[in-house]
């Protein structure tokens, strides 16, 4: 799982059938001070997160396990919302 | 398995079922040797580790949510399974 801060939402009115009403947001990685690392990606939004907030995602296969597993095609779901900045403590 | 060193914890309120009762640590991997490389990931701890521990990370989403929660099939893609106590090297000639 990789923190990363939403910057964005995708719209898709032609998608896989298993996606509709999924809501897929852009969301840049960050890293452990929080600043951003690597190029932002699209994810599938499992816990109703919203634009600017700190949250976590999943990769791969297991990114489908929130949905209906078999069906879903995501390999970036995400999974939590961090209560904020200052509950990602170091040391 | 990946080698880490386990910074912090994550706090979430809001967040995947599967993931009730469980601490989310923030690592970040480290060389057999013990210098740090740049990539940082959150796990599930499975075995109670502390911040500044070494520990093993599981990188594959069966394994890893086996381990953390007892049952497969979360949506759980690292989790720490192990504390390392020491690394043996083969010395430099």
């Amino acid at each position: 799982m990789q923190l990363a801060r939403v910057i964005g939402t995708v719209v898709a009115t032609v998608k896989n059938e298993s996606l509709e009403g999924r809501k897929l947001l852009v969301v840049q990685t960050l890293d452990k001070d929080l600043e951003p690392a690597g190029k932002p990606i699209v994810a599938v939004d499992s816990v109703g997160a919203g634009v600017g907030e700190l949250v976590f995602w999943c990769r791969g296969k297991e990114a489908s396990f929130p949905f209906k597993r078999e069906d879903t095609p995501t390999d970036c779901t995400i999974i939590a919302i961090v209560d904020s900045n200052a509950h990602v403590t170091q040391g | 398995m990946l080698l880490a060193k386990v910074l912090g914890n994550i706090v979430a309120t809001q967040k995947n079922h599967r993931y009730e009762n469980a601490s989310v640590m923030l690592c970040q991997q480290i060389t057999p040797e013990g210098e740090e490389t740049a990539y940082t990931v959150l796990a599930l701890n499975a075995v109670d580790a502390g911040v500044g521990d070494t520990v093993l990370i599981v990188q594959e989403g069966w394994s890893a949510s086996t381990a953390a929660t007892g049952k497969s099939g979360a949506a759980i893609d690292s989790a720490i399974v192990g504390v390392v106590d020491r690394i043996d090297l083969l010395e430099d000639e």
